[in-house]
């Protein structure tokens, strides 16, 4: 992982003025990386157990809580929704040049696989809130 | 158009910082993992921001580099040991230890290993072994 990105998450996350060792830096650069190896074996059990090759969203959701890592959650979810919607509009954006391109055809097929995201997403958001109800 | 490039290029205000294409690389080298949706490599990315937010305050505050106002390898050791959220750092994060310690650490051992002939004749052999 770039230690330039690391550096100033950890720095935008300290108080002002805090230093890191150069030590320390590369020590949560590396335990970035477990931790990505650790949530993606754990959202894949979650796949598996819903009998799917693809990992999604609501497995690593999923992982997160068996992590421990229940304060993420809500987070989490609010970024995903501004990045569905950014997708969304990149997508709209993509459409526009394509159909100068005449490509139709792609048009419908993608148009298709928003659907089925759409009515996943509903299930999964459903799922959740459920869980946190309980 | 412009506006959209420009949206693209700039590094302010990014949902997220780190490269999605090196945290796909990382969770591609699970080998039980066929695939990853598009959401889900979005969301491990943002959870890896935050988990070294967390990792990186939570440290920081139970350290004792605060003293000094940094935050030290120490600090983070201490969280992987003490804390139970951050137990699965343990086996990267170890417990540094002056080479001074450890070399009296050994001689130690081996006063009492001196000292307790048949007990410990064993294990000397096998960590000679080693």
């Amino acid at each position: 992982l770039p230690n330039a990105v690391i550096t100033r998450i950890i720095k935008e996350a300290l108080p002002d003025g805090v230093n890191i060792s150069k030590e320390a830096r590369s020590a949560i650069s590396r335990a970035a990386s477990v931790f990505v190896l650790y949530a993606t074996s754990c959202a894949n059990n979650f796949a598996m157990k819903g009998k799917r090759k693809t990992l999604n969203a609501g497995d690593v959701l999923s992982a997160m809580e068996e992590m421990e890592f229940q304060r993420f959650v809500a987070p989490l979810k609010e970024s995903l929704e501004v990045y569905r919607r950014e997708q969304k509009g990149k997508k709209e954006a993509r459409k526009d040049k394509d159909k100068k391109a005449d490509s139709e055809e792609q048009d419908k097929s993608r148009e298709e696989d928003n659907d089925d995201d759409d009515e996943r997403m509903e299930e999964e958001e459903q799922n959740d809130e459920e869980e946190v109800d309980n | 158009a412009e506006m959209a490039a420009a949206r693209l290029s700039g590094t302010e205000n990014r949902l997220v910082s780190l490269p999605l294409s090196r945290i796909r690389v990382i969770m591609k080298s699970s080998p039980e993992v066929s695939s990853i949706n598009q959401d889900a490599l979005f969301l491990t990315a943002k959870a890896t921001e935050l988990f070294v937010q967390y990792l990186a305050t939570y440290s920081y505050k139970h350290g004792r580099g605060k003293e000094k106002n940094a935050l030290t390898y120490t600090d983070l050791s201490h969280t992987a040991e003490e804390c139970e959220t951050f137990q699965f750092l343990a086996d990267i994060l170890p417990k540094k230890i002056l080479a001074s310690k450890y070399l009296k650490m050994l001689e130690k051992e081996k006063r009492d290993g001196e000292v307790r002939e048949d007990d410990d004749e064993a294990e000397e052999e096998e960590d000679e072994d080693k």
